[in-house]
């Protein structure tokens, strides 16, 4: 079966650093495969632009394979694009009629500072995980692989949070901007495992406060987060984070 | 506690759903006495009152408490909010949610709106019926055992002859419904008590409770207004 081709209309943002103020461009693709992935549709739109002497559009990609949480689109209003459980790499323009007008905005978060047009500064991300997203590590010799037990469906439900690839669409599709999705993420999977507990009170309270130091905002339950994390974290982790807090609150 | 708990979006958090949950319980036991006034002959809605205003000094500390719960709730929702609005400057050109288990609508979308409205409405809410006219305007009315007390039935029931305080009490009710059914969820999860198993029961239990208190509030004026 041959692809289809089809031609798409797109508005980008377009914004040159931090500091400008930012507006959106028209363009039009033609000649687009319907097996084309979203991304490579931007990639021919940047071959245009280079070919007509422009400047390209800057966005974010790297395995292209929904594993390392590199891309970010907010795609007609929503993080990731239409698709559920897969990031934009992942979205293919079969999901898209010809004729289409597609927006694409950048990821909008104080925490996150436009950099240029649809990328943005994430590292926040990497200082909430770096006050306390890791374990105690033994000194002396290696352990024995599986040395220490793991109840099975802890190891599950542990594995389930560890999924959070930080690509940061929960911020994004926040309408404060919380980071709670993914700071609960990594404190649910530390505290399922007994890895996690020797640092598991000051683990919560620096993540949480350091969530806070980014500008990140608050979490209303709202849930946004959930529908829009590629790889479909539950917002009860978020429900486990605060029950971790209470507790280390209480035991200060 | 230290100041690093305390301090936290998640400390707010907790102490918004407590409050919300205690002013939840209050509203539930409000519309419990409430329903005494589809009794016609008024004594009983009278008794019940009267039975309040006679406990004097447990009132005023339930009152104070009320209060402070209240004025607490509302203060740390509006920093909240203002929180929420720095943390999130430019909105989307377009939004559209992704659907799925998401809440995201009408009453989690509005919650500072409707919360707004509700402190309004409660302010007016006490003017009105609270410090409305008593005994010496000559609301007076006998009890069963024969004591003279403030005929607070006449007044409700006068009041909503007006068909526009019978529209506004209707609104306002229909924002607290809004209110609620966002919000009992809400605060189970800000406490941390909600679970894998039991969050999607805790979201519809709370959405059922929430319109059946909008309703049975919102019938009281619309019944006396018509059937009295």
């Amino acid at each position: 079966m041959s692809a289809k081709k089809m031609t798409v209309h797109l508005k980008v943002w377009r914004q040159k650093n931090k500091n400008d103020a930012g507006h959106f461009e028209d363009y039009t693709v033609q000649d687009i495969s319907d097996d084309m992935s979203f991304l490579e549709m931007l990639d021919r739109l940047n071959v245009n632009l280079q070919k007509a002497g422009k400047l390209e559009v800057e966005f974010e990609s790297d395995c292209r394979e929904g594993i390392c949480g590199t891309c970010s689109c907010v795609i007609n209003g929503q993080p990731h694009g239409p698709v559920t459980g897969a990031a934009t790499c992942q979205l293919y323009m079969r999901q898209f009629k010809d004729g289409d007008t597609i927006v694409i905005e950048p990821w909008r978060a104080k925490a996150f500072p436009v950099i240029r047009d649809l990328v943005v500064d994430r590292s926040g991300l990497d200082r909430i995980i770096t006050v306390g997203g890791y374990t105690g590590a033994k000194t002396g010799p290696h352990a024995d692989a599986n040395s220490i037990l793991v109840p099975k469906e802890n190891a599950e439900k542990a594995m389930d949070y560890a999924a959070c690839i930080g690509c940061g669409a929960c911020v994004a599709a926040c309408p404060n901007g919380s980071a709670s999705l993914f700071t609960s993420a990594k404190i649910s999977h530390m505290s399922l495992l007994p890895q996690g507990h020797p640092l598991r009170q000051s683990r919560v309270t620096r993540m949480v406060n350091q969530m806070d130091k980014e500008g990140f905002g608050h979490c209303t339950n709202i849930g946004e987060c959930q529908s829009a994390c590629p790889k479909e974290i539950k917002i009860d982790s978020i429900a486990i984070m605060r029950r971790e807090f209470f507790n280390a609150a209480i035991r200060s | 506690m230290k100041k690093e708990y305390v301090s936290s979006s998640v400390f707010k958090k907790f102490v918004m759903g407590a409050t919300g949950l205690a002013l939840l319980g209050f509203v539930i036991t409000h519309l419990l006495g409430n329903l005494l006034l589809y009794k016609k002959d008024g004594t009983a809605f009278n008794d019940y009152a009267n039975k309040l205003a006679s406990l004097g000094g447990l009132l005023y500390a339930a009152e104070i408490g009320l209060l402070a719960f209240f004025l607490y709730h509302a203060f740390t929702g509006i920093r909240l909010a203002l929180m929420a609005k720095e943390a999130k400057p430019i909105k989307y050109a377009v939004k559209k949610s992704k659907g799925g288990e998401s809440k995201w609508g009408l009453a989690s979308n509005n919650m500072i709106i409707s919360g707004s409205a509700l402190l309004l409405f409660v302010v007016l809410h006490v003017l009105h019926f609270k410090f409305g006219p008593g005994i010496n305007e000559g609301y007076v009315t006998a009890l069963s055992d024969g004591t003279e007390v403030r005929d607070l039935q006449r007044h409700v029931v006068e009041q909503f002859k007006n068909p526009l305080m019978v529209v506004l009490y209707v609104v306002a009710m229909l924002g607290l419904g809004l209110h609620l059914k966002h919000g009992i969820w809400s605060a189970f999860h800000s406490l941390g008590l909600t679970r894998e198993n039991n969050s999607k029961t805790i979201y519809c239990a709370g959405g059922a409770l929430a319109a059946i208190l909008a309703v049975g509030f919102l019938l009281i004026p619309i019944y006396l207004y018509f059937f009295y």
